[in-house]
């Protein structure tokens, strides 16, 4: 066990000060200067009377209301198809990703893979000309490219949501894997003697052991998902489209009595990220409590 | 083999087919971007393109394109993101890994938060202030905004080094009457040097990747590949677009590779987001 220094807080005070200073500006000014303006205090373009007509205005519209739906389904749908399938390749890689370094280097590839880059290549694969849809041409299952789903540009996000379940996919399923190659094989094995089937072994021992680890990280990736921008530019619809893609659209539109909207827009979406910092918090706590005590 | 575990033939079967799955589902994006780039035209419902071109490749690198120059400037941004962040993250990392003190909950949050946040809604923001310092459709500002992201990552990263790092043997050097700086050379940095590099990598690549900042603060002035990249989406024009994808793509492949080395296999790229 290293020893853990309870210092007077002078030297990690200075060693944090740089940091946070950045970190503070951007962040804490960001979101200071979001709010002066979405009260419609933008002194620059002549506005000066404050009120919070902005966020009347966003919240009731129709436009953010189908928004915030369409960014909550895709961020849902993905997490869902992330966590499950992160769960599922971790429990059959445990064993072999030590042996194996081209599995392993090909299963992290997607983590690193800008996602711009994944959004044109989902559009070259899933759209009604896109290769799978030649491909099924090829098998008879379709005879012209209408006929093929529309999978791109469409209201529900599927472009997306399959985009953002396969960046994500690896990391829920390292951040299980972490759990399971560390606890070793005695749980499984206390199971096993006791009579218990492979399903149940997964179902009641294994699963159960990695989700203080992944909670969080499902946090975390509906999180990302819920802040998408360039891929459902991509990939996405112009009405609804997903909340930063509208808050962007706001905040360039030529009309600029509309930029305390964008801002009031901001602000909804970082308020709402960050009751997912703080939810991710309170389960990394009482998930590390369960574990000490 | 012969392990307790091995599986029986139905589930090596289930096994065999999700590494397959797996195999196929990283591989699949590339297939079309590598036919794209050599294609001269590619019509529905053919599988190959009925002529091969190298126009997206020569366009590439020639002199006309802005790809030089866009290439150029996501190397110089990353690069200064990425030497503004280290020398700011390291010490952080190391407040937060190793001493115990008063409001470091809250320091961590606020390191934290911004990793969550979208940056776009928070530089929005602040992009009112970059236009007044007349450093908005900069480099600077571009770099600036990219800090957002990355310099948390950066401390998250150390944080986590940190925490498994002993500074006991700082204590045992210098009392064998090692200097400070012959301290930090000897046994600080050769311990930390591993996390440091991948997370330096890391941040590189945070900020070679993104999109939404550049577009939002360089206001289409300041061309980085993504930029590039985008304006062939736009134009429809395919061979281009996976041309440029595959140049962008490819410092994603190098930093993991180089991580994956420099670990000794742990996997990279998780470790700033664990346990806050």
């Amino acid at each position: 066990m290293t020893s853990r220094h309870s210092v007077a807080s002078a030297r990690p005070a200075l060693l944090l000060a740089p940091a946070l200073l950045v970190i503070g500006v951007l962040f804490a000014g960001g979101i200071g200067l979001a709010l002066v303006q979405s009260l419609g205090y933008l002194p620059a373009l002549g506005m000066r009377t404050v009120s919070a007509g902005a966020f009347v205005t966003v919240l009731t519209s129709r436009g953010f209301l189908r928004s915030l739906g369409l960014t909550l389904w895709v961020a849902a749908v993905s997490t869902v198809l992330t966590v499950l399938f992160g769960l599922i390749t971790a429990l059959v890689l445990r064993r072999r990703l030590r042996n194996s370094r081209l599995i392993r280097f090909l299963y992290q590839i997607p983590l690193t893979v800008p996602h711009l880059v994944v959004a044109v290549a989902a559009a070259m694969l899933l759209s009604q000309s896109g290769l799978l849809s030649r491909l099924l041409f090829h098998g008879g299952f379709i005879s012209a490219p209408a006929a093929f789903p529309e999978l791109v540009h469409d209201s529900a996000g599927v472009s997306i949501i399959l985009v953002y379940a396969w960046k994500q996919i690896p990391f829920v399923g390292l951040v299980a894997l972490a759990v399971l190659q560390s606890v070793g094989d005695d749980y499984e094995s206390v199971a096993r003697s006791l009579g218990a089937s492979r399903l149940q072994r997964v179902r009641h021992v294994l699963v159960p052991l990695t989700l203080p680890a992944v909670v969080p990280a499902t946090i975390i990736v509906f999180a990302f998902v819920f802040g998408a921008f360039e891929t459902p530019l991509v990939l996405g619809t112009r009405f609804p489209s997903m909340l930063s893609v509208l808050a962007y659209r706001l905040y360039t539109d030529t009309d600029l009595t509309r930029r305390p909207e964008a801002m009031a827009l901001n602000l909804v979406i970082a308020l709402i990220a960050l009751v997912l910092v703080a939810l991710y918090r309170v389960a990394t706590r009482v998930f590390s409590e369960r574990r000490d005590g | 083999m012969g392990s307790r575990f091995a599986p029986c033939d139905g589930m090596k079967a289930v096994h065999t087919a999700v590494i397959a799955g797996i195999v196929v589902a990283v591989l699949l994006p590339a297939i079309p971007l590598v036919i794209w780039s050599l294609s001269g035209g590619w019509w529905f419902p053919r599988l190959l393109p009925e002529q091969w071109s190298l126009r997206s490749w020569r366009y590439l690198a020639s002199p006309a394109s802005r790809v030089a120059e866009a290439t150029r400037n996501s190397v110089i941004i990353a690069l200064v993101t990425t030497a503004v962040s280290v020398p700011l993250g390291v010490p952080a990392g190391r407040a937060l890994g190793l001493y115990r003190f008063r409001g470091k909950r809250f320091a961590e949050a606020l390191v934290f938060a911004p990793l969550i946040v979208p940056s776009l809604a928070v530089i929005m923001g602040v992009q009112v202030v970059l236009i007044r310092a007349g450093i908005s459709a900069t480099l600077i500002g571009v770099v600036v905004a990219h800090l957002l992201p990355a310099l948390p990552y950066m401390v998250m990263v150390m944080r986590a080094v940190f925490s498994a790092y002993d500074p006991e043997y700082e204590q045992q050097a210098r009392s064998l009457g090692a200097t400070r700086w012959e301290t930090l050379l000897h046994v600080t940095a050769p311990a930390i040097l591993p996390g440091l590099v991948t997370g330096a990598l890391f941040v590189f690549l945070i900020s070679w990747s993104q999109y939404a900042l550049t577009l939002l603060v360089g206001g289409g002035r300041v061309m980085t590949l993504p930029v590039l990249l985008f304006a062939f989406v736009t134009a429809g024009d395919h061979a281009m677009t996976g041309a440029v994808s595959l140049l962008f793509l490819a410092p994603a492949l190098l930093v993991l590779g180089v991580s994956a080395r420099m670990l000794g296999g742990r996997p990279a790229g998780v470790s700033g987001l664990e346990g806050v």
